[in-house]
């Protein structure tokens, strides 16, 4: 009874140490708004955009930010008087972050992804604000105006603005569970899935009937992470989900390229709570599911690419396809092979690629390149095989979409 | 002048099995660990992805993984009498180089020594005596016993997947695996992996003359496994690329694939690669080690200080480092005086290949493993009665062939032309029904004319003397070699085979022809410090901050593989040096 009470003490106090917090302006002082500060900062993945990769300062700045338009360098968000937002006030930060405008009343690009932030509440930016300036000042000027003509006229984001940008904090829907609420602030907003896997319009603005379908970034497509059945997620659970988000790697595929930056520096770090929140919201999105008949396998395309399967490909991902659960990909399952833009197969095909390693599974497995191997029209017979070999087929991939993929990746580093 | 690094609390000199597993241990104590490495950084799917490995000209012919020559040789002769020269082209044995070491190259045999192996010479007193020894052999206990070791060979098998089937665990006698091995605390984790067609066979053939055949200890994988850090690796695909090659299938256990990818999310743990450790550093006294001197692929001489040193590189490089560093007496046979140096050894191979008709027998023997393969051992170590036959040691007798690579596997019967048209017909005639080296693996016990020291006429590229190896083969391991291989004979010819060629190993020894890369002792463990470097934790006896891996701490070599011994004698120092010499710096044992 005794221990019982003294407990209630402890929660009424929190509590209204919560109170406290919200009302007041961004402190570091207080533990409370700077830890909530931090896990935003880290659902928000703050700091894969603002550091230069492998060995940058952190927050410092300076990451070139590859869109459509052109790159776009990322500002430096430390507490440095000068060159980062130490002078702002609190407001100012919020209405960069949630809004798009800058102290200076000029308009942020999208690549900064307030339009999914403003879903984040005054309170939760003024944590991460007061997370923020616990971190040491860097002095890093950063250029931040490098897009060609005309698009380094700012004031065009107004326009912009007006189609695209729907400000306001996230409204749960009350007619579902706390964990789908949870689950749909995360990912539409500090989360920002969308940035990435929702198609954006000539002006670089969300399609928004098509939510979450896939879309493209540094040159991968970024899958449908939809409930679609073939290229989506319609054959992972909840736990296959938050699995993947937490530790890169799943029965069916592993992280690699753009997503396994993600789980590094953003998922990996989230509670179990909170990765099985969004994927029970993701479970929920229905996806289109507009997918053709399997290609008969005495088709020559199929007959070929079942061939260079056996021979290449099947020491590893198993003549089943059905791989090894956690280091060799299911192609059985994996539904990135059948988006229906086959760019991201082709590329992991003619670049290999290295997945994630995460406390959980350090052994992040890598894939060959088969680009001095396989010519076009043998990538593109196995990539037809795998794509319609096992159920939930997609359409045939093209010896040209294969030698456009190579030329692209001619031009690209990473 | 050398430049001067941080302190560390832990220098470690080469990062292949022995200064992985170190390390690991070291890291997870909170030590603040550096491992130098004098190879190139390596790691699986970027240097030895399964597009390109299978290149048996690249790598086999042309010793892609190992050392070059003329970065550091050895300089060879059998006898004190003779001039030693040196090795321009490596040849009877391949030393390793860069991070992974052997354990990048190896077939993966996953063997524990005899309980009798660790307590040799007392054994051997005990049942034959003394007068029963050769005058000049030098064998002796290890200092260390086999139950010492058991908790550390499980943990090895554990972390590699060990693939076998267990012949006795806890003293029970299991049927179908080795009834001569000592009790295991625990069946291997994974099952043994499928046998082909020709090992099946002589698997059969030794049972039906008698013998217990079982299938040899394997890190190749036989299924997908999780390792107790967490690390995956994936079934064996057979492919027949293991011994020589890198394996970026997850198949082959490493510490690539077992141990590494933990290693380097420690923050407390760092690598410098392409660093050649030329001296390990000593206070005036000679007492206590401050760290090592190293020198980079730029030139620049560094010296890294540290509190522990742990010499974990190929066994001679770790006694050339010793003698180097004027640590320990070194030994000189003459005066049969001194330690670094002494009991050094290496294997004595022999083999029996068999012809059988083509139309009844086809091995396709390049489905294979590097560990693959059907063994017994009733004639290793002391499992038989040397009484009758004047010679101790033995080995395991065995068809383990690993693979039917097009460049080298031209076994043609002892009759045919060395080369022409009838030679090319014989090969294509034999290539799927020829049983290619079937092995023993014999010991080589130690003997006072056996040794290491520094060459007096060459040196390496930085002036220092090239490590010398004095080494022939003594009438003991002669006879056994011919004893055993004409048991293995008999095992193969009850195969079927229609005919059958002996290769028992004859002297001198060559450096010419490959035996195994199992060259061990001249920094070696034991009980009294006037003839071992080290004592029972690899600990050296002159100085105690330094500890001493590897195989160079065999007293004289056993026959069988050395690595799970080698991992045992890595995880049984670290737990020393984890439980009682942090706590207490200083010998562990009162010289």
């Amino acid at each position: 009874m005794r221990k019982y009470a003294t407990r209630s003490v402890g929660i009424a106090a929190g509590a209204s140490l919560l109170l406290f917090a919200a009302s007041a302006s961004a402190s570091e002082q207080d533990f409370t708004q700077v830890e909530k500060g931090r896990y935003l900062a880290t659902a928000a993945d703050c700091v894969a955009c603002h550091t230069v990769p492998n060995g940058g300062r952190s927050f410092a700045g300076g990451r070139p930010i590859e869109t459509p338009f052109g790159d776009i360098t990322s500002a430096n968000i430390t507490p440095d008087k000068d060159t980062g937002i130490g002078a702002w006030t609190d407001a100012q930060f919020e209405n960069a972050v949630r809004k798009g405008i800058r102290p200076d009343g000029s308009r942020l690009y999208p690549a900064m992804p307030f339009t999914a932030y403003t879903k984040m509440s005054h309170d939760d930016v003024v944590a991460i604000r007061a997370y923020l300036k616990t971190l040491p000042a860097v002095h890093n000027p950063v250029v931040r105006d490098t897009l060609p003509f005309p698009l380094n006229i700012r004031a065009g984001m107004r326009a912009w603005d007006a189609l695209y940008f729907t400000p306001g904090e996230f409204k749960p829907d009350p007619n579902k569970s706390a964990e789908w609420n949870r689950g749909a602030f995360l990912v539409e907003g500090p989360g920002h899935c969308g940035a990435c896997h929702t198609p954006k319009s000539f002006l670089g603005g969300d399609k928004n009937s098509e939510y979450l379908q896939g879309s493209q970034l540094q040159g991968w497509v970024t899958p449908n992470i939809t409930n679609d059945n073939v290229a989506g997620l319609g054959a992972w659970s909840v736990d296959d989900i938050a699995t993947y988000l937490r530790t890169g790697h799943n029965r069916i595929t592993a992280a690699t390229g753009p997503m396994a930056e993600e789980v590094e520096n953003s998922s990996s770090k989230m509670t179990d709570g909170d990765v099985k929140a969004m994927a029970t919201y993701l479970k929920s999105l229905p996806g289109e599911s507009n997918n053709p008949q399997p290609l008969k396998s005495d088709d020559p395309a199929m007959k070929a690419g079942q061939a260079i399967f056996r021979d290449q490909c099947s020491a590893c991902h198993s003549i089943d396809g059905k791989g090894v659960a956690k280091l060799f990909p299911s192609l059985a399952d994996a539904s990135m092979l059948r988006s229906r833009d086959p760019r991201s197969a082709i590329r992991l095909v003619l670049r290999g690629a290295r997945s994630v390693a995460t406390d959980a599974e350090p052994t992040a497995p890598g894939m060959p390149s088969f680009s001095h191997q396989l010519n076009d029209d043998q990538i593109a017979a196995v990539l037809t095989y795998a794509r319609n070999a096992w159920g939930r087929p997609a359409a045939a991939v093209t010896a040209s979409d294969v030698s456009e993929a190579r030329r692209e990746l001619r031009a690209r580093t990473d | 002048m050398a430049r001067i690094l941080p302190k560390k609390d832990v220098v470690i000199v080469g990062l292949g099995w022995t200064g992985c597993i170190v390390a690991n241990e070291l890291t997870d104590e909170g030590l603040d660990v550096i491992a130098i490495e004098r190879g190139p950084w390596r790691d699986a799917p970027t240097d030895f992805p399964t597009t390109y490995a299978q290149d048996e000209l690249r790598y086999h012919i042309r010793h892609e993984l190992f050392l070059r020559p003329d970065q550091t040789t050895f300089t060879f002769r059998n006898k004190t009498s003779q001039t030693a020269l040196p090795i321009r082209t490596w040849g009877a044995f391949m030393p390793p180089n860069g991070v992974g070491g052997g354990g990048v190259h190896w077939n993966a045999e996953t063997w524990r020594f005899l309980p009798s192996d660790f307590v040799l010479k007392t054994h051997l007193t005990q049942r034959y005596g003394a007068a029963f020894l050769p005058e000049d052999m030098t064998i002796q206990d290890w200092g260390v016993t086999y139950e010492d070791l058991e908790p550390h060979y499980d943990a090895f098998e554990y972390l590699c997947g060990t693939c076998g089937t267990a012949g006795n665990v806890k003293g029970k006698i299991m049927e179908g695996g080795n009834p001569f091995e000592g009790a295991r605390s625990r069946p291997y984790p994974n099952p043994a992996q499928k046998q082909g067609f020709a090992h099946a066979l002589w698997g059969k053939a030794a049972r039906e003359l008698g013998y217990k055949s079982f299938p040899q200890p394997s890190g190749n994988m036989s299924r997908a496994y999780t390792n107790p850090l967490g690390v995956r690796m994936g079934p064996c695909t057979y492919c027949g690329f293991c011994e020589w090659f890198g394996c970026a299938n997850y198949s082959k256990a490493s510490p690539q694939t077992t141990i590494l990818p933990v290693l380097v999310r420690k923050s407390n743990f760092s690598v410098r690669d392409n660093s050649e450790v030329t001296k390990i550093n000593t206070d005036r006294a000679g007492k206590h080690a401050t760290g090592v001197t190293f020198v980079d692929a730029s030139g620049t001489e560094w010296e890294q200080p540290a509190d522990l040193v742990i010499l974990a590189a190929y066994s001679m490089f770790n006694v050339q480092l010793l003698l180097l560093s004027k640590i320990g007496q070194p030994y000189d046979p003459a005066a049969n005086t001194g330690v670094i140096g002494r009991n050094f050894t290496h294997q004595c191979m022999s083999s029996v290949n068999g012809f059988f008709d083509k139309s009844k027998f086809n091995f396709n023997p390049f489905i294979s493993s590097g560990a693959i393969g059907m063994t017994i051992d009733e004639f290793n170590g002391d499992n038989f009665d040397h009484g009758p036959h004047g010679f101790v040691g033995g080995g395991y007798l065995t068809h383990a062939q690993t693979n039917g690579r097009p460049i080298t596997t031209t076994t043609v019967p002892p009759d045919t032309p060395k080369w022409g048209a009838a030679w090319k017909k014989a090969v294509a005639d034999n290539y799927l029904s020829t049983v290619t080296g079937a092995g023993v693996h014999g010991s080589f016990y130690s003997y006072r004319d056996i040794y290491l020291d520094l060459d007096p006429t060459y040196k390496d590229r930085f002036g220092r003397p090239l490590m010398r190896m004095t080494i022939d083969f003594h009438d003991n391991e002669l006879k056994a070699a011919a004893y055993l291989t004409d048991k293995l004979d008999e095992i193969v010819k009850a195969m079927g085979a229609k005919q059958t060629q002996k290769k028992p190993r004859k002297g001198p020894y060559d450096i010419t022809t490959y035996q195994t890369t199992h060259l061990n002792g001249g920094a070696v463990m034991g009980t009294d410090r006037k003839t071992s470097a080290l004592n029972r934790y690899l600990q050296s006896w002159d100085v105690p901050n330094l500890f001493v891996m590897g195989a160079g701490a065999f007293p004289q070599n056993a026959g069988y593989n050395p690595t799970g011994t080698v991992a045992a004698l890595a995880y049984w120092s670290a737990k020393a040096i984890r439980e009682q010499y942090l706590k207490k710096p200083g010998p562990l044992v009162d010289a």
